[in-house]
């Protein structure tokens, strides 16, 4: 285990350096450097003096080669924490952030939980009663899942609480709480809120995932061994549970590998449309004014969190898998 | 006991033997939403290939007299001025109301007058195809300088259902383009790495579960983002179409990959080796023919994955930019909850649109690779 | 024609099972394949019975009919499968509901089966040890450290060294024989009347082959249970047969002890199984006979006696109209109408 583990640590390692070069070269993508994007914001301010602008330039090594400047960037975030500043708002990039992650990260992963919640019992029902109504009724709805986009799926959502259940809409919190510390009355609210996001973004995932345990199971459950514990003497329920519904589980819980990712991109993308106070709208707000350290800051955060998401997936499907323990 | 040696009995029936391609198509056959997604695929490829034709209206044409009309139904019957009923297809005239105190357009039907409507009807002229200089239309009303909105209009009076035709062209082949781009990067990419193995594999691998491993979306939206907004619209579009595609070829590569490698410790694979064939021979006439059938099921089933990503990235405004009609730079006219009350319509006939398009091709790619499967039942 | 029943081995006891003309066929698209059409045998205890037959020839889908656990769209669609229990309570098995408690309490304490793939028999991440014990916990009144012993005492009397380590492997961790011998545990922890064994052999090498058939051999006169042992091999048959059933296309088409299969095989089929078989001492540069023709087309049966596409001795007019039935003195029984005097006067 201990193996593997370190293994799968090694793994990591380029991909967490890809991750960041790739951020690195968002971040450069926009013509002109961020001085002279800071220059233009502060010129109607009178401008940046000239001791800021030099202690700036040695800060980020800007002018100096590329690698230089990714070097800079990097020693900055790793020995220092220090993500840059975002011009727009003058303020570090630090300061800005982390609530918004926070939320981006307890919503991804609650919609994980949905999504298995709903996806687990589903899927296994389709599968051993394919073909009945249920199944169909299971398959047409996964296909529908899986053939709205977010997006749309949270718009409609949104129309329909406004107009027919005249619920307010966008937000994770109703305005007059906005300001408020915690109670229990705000977390009420919250969750009266929360629930449609989580919705929203895991219906597609949860499509995926109830058509991959079906297809899974499906394979499993005509194997020789299953027949062995019918042989035996088992019940159906007792020999399905035991046997090709724990097998199934294992490639279904490495899905956790690719689903994160996606379910990332989806609170991203409705959160802009309903609002929430997460990653999404920042970044897109900080796209569309190119105010790059920010985006990028927050492109390299969600990744690396995806990917230490999928490395605790794999752990996951380590312990439950004594095939892929062992190897 | 007489033993009488008979000739074997020639009236034993062997079950006819097919092709690999007449078995899968015998299959598909068998699938009827898939047959029938197939089909309306097809259309939809029509309808794109002659907007013009298809659409009634000129998709850029405003209308300051027909802000924000509601879907606009097609009657059957209507009363003549003698009174006497009369069969023939026609929408009902609009009127224009403004209330002064709210400041707010409603539209009512004024009786008596219809808009009468037709196949081949004269209207705005095209060049079909790019080449023929027509003005004739698939549907619309007889008279040229009537408008009807079938699905609506928009808040610059623009015909939601013409601008729906146009912008299929776009998003329907940024899917078809991005799953070339894809193939060629999935195919080649997968192809090295299962035939030859190695450090190679390795690489490539890891490239691949790096991609797979990051958020597409704020990648995505990074690259957008980038794109500057002076250039001019094909350049854009080809650009995003990259963005995009960068989806698809890492499964392509994985599928075509894991093919490689199970093909290679088949037996028919070592027994063509044994008999003289070479690397590439082997690669053409035994590998690819065994596994393009699962290909081109992954394929299709991408194409709705593409298209969806160029509608989202384009809702949120960093993809497409909005002189180019898609069917994502559409719904980003129903970003906000206040224009959707007002103009349901505009978010509903894009949506219905891209929610029916997906489905079909998700349902011909699944019948596809249903039928590719010589395992399934 | 009725099939007579054939005078029991031990007149004192009866039968284990009864089967009586037993059909179970698989609805496909393709059209209604018979995999078994019309089986009549008797199984006895403390006698090993092989059935032998070439491989599509029904003898596993028979097999599995007997505990139910026929895959769809395979199904019973007739006869009769008359199962008598050791407190001389007689159960059709065949007409019992799918999953009832009288079928599940049958499976796995009275008639147990191993399979033929080691590989794939065993649910790949569950323990050995789990995997035992489930089914004395299942039939037995026991508690789960009483199961475990008996599971280690098992695995132990299979031949496997260091049971109670391997109680704690998962199947991957054995080899194939090891993985046989814990199938074996598995089935007759439960110490069954009768053990269904499908190929049981197969699958492994001969050395491995020859240890497993002994030792089934050895805890068949231990436990005094019955054997029916399903084989395409006739070495397999001349080591450990006591009583053999010959099967073609889904029909018995003989049945008798071994020494009677060997030494006066009656049903064509039969000897020219026995024919291919090479011989010590035979005459050098002889070509060795192989059945003609092939196995027709599950789909396409033909008409009459299901072997005559093949048989050097067909008489006709005859074999292509009428099914012949099992029939027969004692033990020793043929289903062909060279051995029915009756029939043949057209000739």
């Amino acid at each position: 285990m201990l193996q593997f583990l370190s293994r799968r640590l090694l793994y990591m390692i380029p991909t967490v350096f890809l991750v960041s070069v790739v951020t690195f070269a968002i971040i450069q993508l926009p013509p002109g450097d961020y001085l002279d994007s800071l220059a233009a914001e502060l010129s109607d301010n009178g401008g940046l003096d000239e001791g800021t602008r030099l202690a700036l330039e040695a800060q980020y090594g800007l002018g100096q080669p590329m690698h230089v400047q990714y070097f800079k960037w990097m020693k900055g975030i790793l020995l220092e924490g220090n993500f840059g500043i975002s011009f727009e708002k003058n303020l570090p990039v630090n300061d800005l952030i982390w609530d918004r992650l926070g939320w981006t990260f307890a919503i991804s992963t609650l919609t994980l939980l949905f999504i298995w919640i709903i996806a687990l019992p589903i899927g296994i029902y389709s599968a051993v009663r394919k073909y009945s109504f249920g199944d169909y009724l299971a398959t047409f709805l996964g296909f529908i899942g899986l053939a709205v986009p977010n997006f749309l799926l949270a718009l409609v959502m949104m129309y329909v609480a406004f107009k027919y259940f005249g619920q307010s809409v966008g937000g994770l919190v109703s305005p007059q709480y906005l300001e408020e510390a915690w109670s229990w009355d705000k977390f009420i609210d919250l969750l009266k809120h929360i629930w449609m996001p989580i919705v929203v973004v895991g219906t597609s995932g949860a499509a995926a995932l109830i058509r991959i345990m079906r297809a899974n199971l499906l394979d499993e459950l005509y194997r020789p061994y299953v027949v062995t514990a019918r042989a035996k003497g088992m019940s159906e329920f007792q020999l399905l549970l035991r046997y090709p519904v724990r097998v199934a589980l294992n490639p279904f819980v490495s899905t956790i590998g690719w689903i994160l990712p996606t379910l990332v991109s989806g609170e991203i993308i409705v959160a802009v449309v309903m609002n929430l106070p997460t990653t999404g709208p920042l970044l897109l707000r900080a796209l569309l004014v190119q105010d790059m350290y920010l985006a990028g800051s927050l492109i390299l955060i969600v990744s690396m969190l995806t990917v230490l998401g999928t490395l605790i997936s794999d752990l996951l499907l380590a312990w439950i898998d004594p095939r892929i323990r062992y190897q | 006991m007489t033993a009488i040696d008979q000739p074997h009995d020639t009236s034993v029936i062997m079950p006819e033997l097919l092709g690999p391609w007449a078995l899968m198509w015998r299959k598909f056959r068998r699938h009827r939403i898939a047959y029938a997604s197939l089909c309306l695929v097809v259309m939809i490829y029509i309808v794109a290939l002659f907007g013009n034709f298809f659409a009634p209206e000129d998709f850029t044409d405003t209308n300051r007299r027909g802000i924000y009309v509601p879907p606009q139904g097609i009657h059957l019957f209507y009363e003549d001025k003698s009174g006497d009923r009369q069969f023939g297809l026609h929408a009902k005239a609009l009127k224009m109301e403004v209330d002064q105190a709210t400041m707010r357009r409603s539209y009512e039907e004024q009786s008596g007058k219809i808009v009468p409507l037709g196949f081949f009807v004269k209207g705005h002229s095209y060049k079909l195809l790019g080449f023929w200089k027509v003005d004739r239309h698939f549907f619309g009303p007889k008279k040229p300088k009537d408008v009807v909105y079938f699905l609506g209009s928009d808040r610059l009076g623009r015909d939601i259902l013409s601008r729906i035709i146009i912008g299929t062209q776009v998003s329907m082949s940024i899917g078809l383009v991005g799953v070339v781009v894809s193939l060629l990067i999935g195919v080649s990419l997968g192809g090295v790495s299962g035939y030859y193995g190695g450090w190679i594999d390795n690489v490539i691998q890891r490239l691949i579960e790096f991609l797979r491993s990051i958020p597409t979306i704020p990648l995505w939206m990074g690259l957008a983002a980038a794109i500057p907004l002076g250039w001019p619209p094909l350049r854009t579009y080809f650009v995003v179409t990259l963005i995009v595609s960068m989806i698809g070829w890492t499964s392509l590569a994985r599928e075509v990959r894991g093919k490689f490698l199970s093909l290679r410790k088949e037996d028919f694979i070592t027994a063509a080796r044994l008999d003289g064939l070479s690397d590439w021979e082997v690669i053409r006439k035994h590998m690819v023919p065994s596994f393009s059938s699962h290909i081109i099921a992954s394929l299709t089933l991408a194409v709705p994955l593409m298209i969806l990503a160029e509608t989202s990235l384009s809702f949120l405004g960093i993809g497409l930019q909005p002189s180019i009609v898609s069917w994502g730079t559409l719904l980003k006219e129903a970003q906000n909850i206040r224009t959707i009350i007002e103009a349901p319509w505009l978010l509903i006939a894009p949506g219905a649109t891209i929610v029916i398009a997906v489905l079909a091709l998700n349902f011909l790619g699944d019948g596809l690779r249903d039928a590719a499967d010589p395992h399934a039942h | 024609m009725m099939p007579q029943t054939p005078m029991p081995i031990d007149q004192l006891t009866k039968p284990l099972v009864e089967i009586r003309d037993l059909k179970t066929h698989f609805f496909t698209d393709d059209g209604v394949i018979k995999a078994v059409e019309g089986v009549d045998l008797d199984v006895h205890p403390n006698r090993t019975l092989c059935i032998l037959g070439e491989s599509g020839c029904g003898k596993s889908i028979m097999a599995r009919s007997i505990l139910r656990i026929v895959d769809a769209p395979g199904r019973i669609v007739q006869g009769s499968i008359t199962y008598n229990a050791a407190n001389g309570r007689a159960i059709d098995l065949a007409s019992a509901r799918p999953g009832s408690r009288a079928l599940r309490d049958i499976r796995g304490q009275d008639i147990a089966m191993i399979f033929q793939e080691p590989m794939s028999s065993l649910g790949p991440i569950t323990k050995i040890g789990k995997q035992i014990t489930e089914a004395l916990l299942l039939h037995r009144n026991m508690s789960k450290p009483e199961a475990k012993e008996a599971a280690i005492e098992m695995l132990n009397k299979v031949g496997i060294p260091k049971p109670a380590d391997r109680f704690e492997a998962y199947p991957f961790e054995l080899s194939g024989g090891m993985r046989q011998r814990a199938m074996i545990a598995m089935a007759l922890c439960c110490q069954p009347r009768l053990l269904i064994a499908d190929e049981p052999t197969t699958a492994l090498d001969v050395t491995t082959q020859a240890q497993i058939l002994d030792l089934i051999a050895e805890l068949k006169n231990e436990l005094e249970m019955g054997v029916m042992l399903i084989t395409h091999d006739l070495g397999v048959v001349a080591e450990v047969a006591e009583d053999v059933a010959v099967m073609y296309m889904g029909r018995v088409v003989e049945t008798g002890s071994v020494e009677q299969i060997f030494e006066s095989p009656q049903h064509p089929y039969t000897r020219a199984l026995l024919d291919s078989i090479p011989r010590l001492g035979a005459p050098r540069r002889r070509r060795l006979p192989a059945i003609r023709g092939m196995v027709p087309h599950p789909l396409a049966r033909p008409s009459g006696c299901t072997f005559r596409t093949r048989c050097d001795h067909v008489i006709s007019g005859v074999c292509d109209q009428v099914q012949p039935q099992l029939a027969g003195q004692g033990t020793a029984q043929v289903a062909c109408h060279l051995h029915t005097p009756s029939e043949v006067q057209h000739g």
